[in-house]
């Protein structure tokens, strides 16, 4: 017997261990820092100012966290079915579509609240739709849904393209987006949210979308661990075997598992189209959905985990960008170093500390 | 047999071997004498500590006190390659052999001798046929290992020992996967390389292979090593008596079976496996309510495939499946479960349960949609955790908490965990695999009466193991597999060398 089998209390598995990965993610990116000539600690305090220095920062920096929870709730709904979802990206590119759609039909007859039910039905229903054929050819064909959910998001990438440049241009504009939506078709920012707490939310497009992705997370906690079709879903996740002497059906549990990671990649775009820019554009979902992939890694694949890992990489985008303007040293570039950084160790390397902190906690406890 | 064995100077000593994991003591201060050119025994149910004494031994794990002599001599093993250089080979339960190499490219395997094969082969081959002539170990160095029977894998798993100058050889379970027969040519095969000099420690839950071939033996329970007899003055019933600590029953008692209707029948079924090959060749046979069938045979002639296909895990090539005479639509093991067909299948690990998961979660897996355990989409957690703390306590789980993790709880346990989900279904037919296989003997006993008593309360049961005693204590009617056919039915009191003959393709 391994250490990997002695059980360690929950404060050590989900307190310490992650904060000590943490720790050494950024002492590793401030060698790095400190290799190009800059102060690590200055980058360190301009990362942090930048993210939660300011109520603007603070704006920012929840406004991706929701994104990412979108995308990372997104990634764990399939992973618990033993499914690896890479096409959070393409499914939010197309969910944008379904809220646009929605925006552009409504805007001008009803206030956003009433706008708000259908534009998350009708982002969610084209991410899922998006994450369907993938969904269908993994479960009747046996296509690996790794390998289509990656060529997906490329298909998605163009299909957008051409949709934006022929279809939704305004006529005679350049730029290939659609039209700006009326505030019938727009996600109120969370001003309020901010002031209760003194904190002025300035340019920032923290929005109403946070409070969705909150709900999704309790949704999805409930899903997965309350309701027969979870249970479902995490038996076939675990154990394949267990599931057929069950009696779970395969291919219907593999195509709802990704249906519903597929619509919650597509609410994503809630926040970035109808919560920020207002107009469904190019790229508008800039890596949120690969981001997805480690923040539900990081989260362990559970709602709780989900935000707080979201939350972190909204400092790292936020705080990161600010780092780049700061020390003009430092690019966007290595911002991404600082982020595989992060991800290698508090992903990846997750269990490099355990071994140690079990004979740690095993001298200590003196057993 | 040689009793003076155990008077002779000790090839191995063990003094006061000590190992924790973390809160469990799995050995206590284990002190053990074994003679040079004796066979000595070592039995205890799972979990005795057996298996991680002899990893000690082979340097798998690191004792935390006590000392290890060899030829008199105190040795440190820290690692295989240093229990090899000791002279110690070990016969793993589960063979650690490359099966698309062949004999001789196994046992060279690790000790090729040199960057280039030629001269090692040379040498591999001279020494292959030397511990042939001296040992009766024939096998042929260029046959491939998947083309071999079971027995003769075995055999290079012992010649592999050999081949690195093993002068102690541990043998783990090593008659769990073979025929009688063959069980009884390994046998003659241990007692030629104990009259050569080897020293043999076998390890096995079998009492009656400990009485067959070994000179002495010890008895493990609990960590501890509880007593080391002679086996020609000691007994069957002591043994397993010493084993767990109380007197057990070695037969179960049963009432004459009552046979009822036929609730389970079976006609011209063919199944095939994943690669496209006929296992169960047109297999046709009923279970009536009342009465347990125990179907007999070496483990893959087939008997898997056919207990996967009635639990509607498999899809059959071709004949039918009747339940309360009327046919089955389709391979769906949800369906065959409404229709009161409960099955404990063979694999606990991979199928019978989610390891990951906690206890309570699969005490329901496979019923999870009925409506006990929640309206419509939604789980009754409150509802579920109760009823699966009423099974813990009903067939005495151990330990006793729904929300530990099934990966925790010792084989035995594990395996109540699903007779327990099965048979308090109440189904009116149980299919039944390996229900005692790596089950100590406490819970054997428990596990048997239970089978027994949804017999006596007129259920049909069909038994599928490869323990030809469990087959012969439990059923009323044998059928006997080889090769994917049944090839004759026996009466419950059929002798064992008959069934044996039959289990070997020999005789119907």
């Amino acid at each position: 017997m391994s250490t990997a089998s002695v059980p360690l209390p929950a404060w050590i598995n989900y307190g310490v261990i992650p904060l000590l990965n943490l720790v050494l993610a950024f002492f590793f990116s401030g060698l790095v820092v400190w290799a190009i000539g800059e102060n690590p600690f200055d980058a360190l305090n301009f990362l942090i100012q930048g993210a939660l220095g300011r109520g603007d920062a603070i704006g920012f920096t929840l406004f991706y966290a929701t994104s990412f929870i979108f995308t990372g709730l997104a990634v764990a709904v399939a992973f618990h079915a033993g499914l690896f979802n890479i096409g959070a990206e393409g499914q939010a590119y197309v969910g944008g579509l379904g809220a646009a759609l929605v925006a552009l039909s409504l805007d001008h007859y009803v206030p956003w609240y009433v706008t708000m039910p259908f534009a998350v039905i009708g982002a969610a229903l084209f991410g899922a739709a998006w994450a369907f054929i993938p969904a269908w050819l993994q479960a009747k064909r046996g296509s690996h849904v790794v390998i289509t959910t990656i060529m997906f998001n490329f298909i998605a990438a163009t299909l957008m393209v051409y949709l934006l440049v022929n279809v939704f241009i305004v006529p005679g504009k350049m730029a290939p987006e659609t039209r700006t939506f009326l505030a019938g078709g727009q996600l109120p920012k969370l001003d309020w949210l901010m002031a209760l707490f003194g904190l002025k939310l300035g340019p920032a497009p923290f929005n109403v979308s946070f409070i969705i992705a909150l709900v999704m997370c309790y949704l999805v906690w409930l899903l997965i661990w309350r309701t027969k079709l979870g249970y479902e879903m995490r038996t076939l996740g675990v154990s394949p075997t267990a599931a057929v002497y069950a009696g779970i059906p395969y291919v219907r549990t593999v195509i709802i598992a990704m249906l519903i990671s597929g619509g919650l990649a597509g609410m994503m775009s809630l926040n970035a189209v109808m919560g920020a820019s207002a107009r469904l554009q190019v790229e508008f979902v800039a890596g949120a959905g690969f981001v997805g992939i480690a923040v539900s890694l990081m989260g362990r694949s559970h709602p709780v985990g989900i935000i707080l890992a979201a939350i972190l990489f909204g400092i790292l985008y936020q705080g990161g960008a600010d780092l780049s303007f700061e020390m003009p040293n430092i690019t966007r570039d290595m911002i991404v170093v600082i982020q595989g950084l992060v991800i290698f160790f508090a992903g990846a390397l997750e269990y490099m500390l355990r071994p140690a902190m079990v004979r740690l906690y095993q001298t200590a406890t003196g057993k | 047999m040689n009793l003076q064995s155990s008077a002779n100077e000790p090839a191995i000593e063990l003094v006061g071997i000590d190992k924790k994991f973390g809160a469990v003591h799995a050995n206590k201060n284990i002190n053990l004498s074994v003679g040079k050119g004796s066979i000595h025994g070592i039995i205890g149910e799972n979990g005795a500590g057996k298996s991680t004494l002899m990893s000690i031994l082979y340097g798998f794990y690191h004792a935390d006190e006590g000392e290890i002599r060899i030829q008199g001599r105190p040795v440190s093993i820290r690692d295989s390659q240093a229990a090899i250089a000791a002279g110690i080979g070990m016969v793993h339960q589960h063979f650690m052999l490359v099966e698309n190499f062949t004999v001789l490219e196994n046992v060279m395997l690790g000790a090729e001798g040199g960057q280039l094969l030629a001269k090692g082969v040379a040498g591999a081959r001279k020494e292959l046929k030397r511990l042939e002539t001296d040992y009766g170990l024939e096998v042929d160095p260029d046959a491939l290992i998947e083309e071999l029977p079971v027995g003769r894998q075995q055999r290079v798993e012992i010649l592999k020992a050999l081949y690195r100058g093993a002068d102690i050889l541990i043998l783990d379970e090593p008659t769990g996967v073979l025929t009688p027969a063959e069980a009884d040519h390994l046998f003659r095969i241990l007692q030629v390389l104990r009259d050569q000099g080897k020293t043999i420690i076998l390890i096995t839950h079998k009492l009656r292979e400990i009485m067959a071939i070994t000179d002495t033996v010890s008895v493990m329970r609990r960590g501890e090593m509880v007593a080391t007899r002679k086996t020609a003055e000691t007994t069957v019933a002591e043994l397993a008596e010493l084993m767990v600590g109380r007197r057990v029953l070695l037969r179960v008692e049963k009432q004459e079976a009552k046979p009822g209707p036929v609730l389970l029948s079976v006609k011209n079924l063919i199944v095939k496996d994943g690669r496209g090959v006929t296992m169960v060749d047109d297999v046709s046979f009923d279970v009536r309510a009342g009465e347990i069938v125990g179907i007999a045979g070496v483990a893959g002639n087939g008997q898997s495939e056919l207990l996967e296909a009635l639990a509607g895990i498999r899809k059959p090539v071709s004949g039918e499946i009747f339940i309360d005479g009327k046919p089955v639509e389709a391979a769906d093991p949800a369906l065959l479960r409404q229709l009161g067909l409960a099955h404990i299948p063979e694999d606990r690990h991979h199928m019978g349960l989610v390891l990951k998961f906690e206890e309570y979660e699969n005490s329901i897996l496979g019923y999870h949609h009925d409506p006990r355990y929640g309206r419509g989409a939604m789980l009754d957690l409150d509802a579920i955790r109760r009823q699966a703390e009423e099974q813990i306590a009903k067939y005495d789980i151990r330990p006793p908490n729904a929300q530990l993790k099934t990966a925790n709880f010792s084989g035995g346990n594990q395996q109540k965990i699903v007779v327990a989900r099965e048979i308090e279904r109440d189904p009116k037919m149980l299919l039944i695999g390996q229900p005692t296989r790596g089950v100590d003997i406490g819970a054997i006993e428990f596990i048997h009466r239970r089978i027994i008593e949804m017999r006596d309360t007129g259920k049909a049961v069909l038994l599928v193991s490869v323990e030809l005693d469990e087959i012969r204590s439990l059923s009323d009617r044998i059928l006997v597999m080889f090769a994917g056919k049944i090839v004759g039915e026996k009466p419950s009191d059929a002798d064992e060398q008959t069934l044996g003959l039959m289990m070997a393709g020999i005789a119907a």
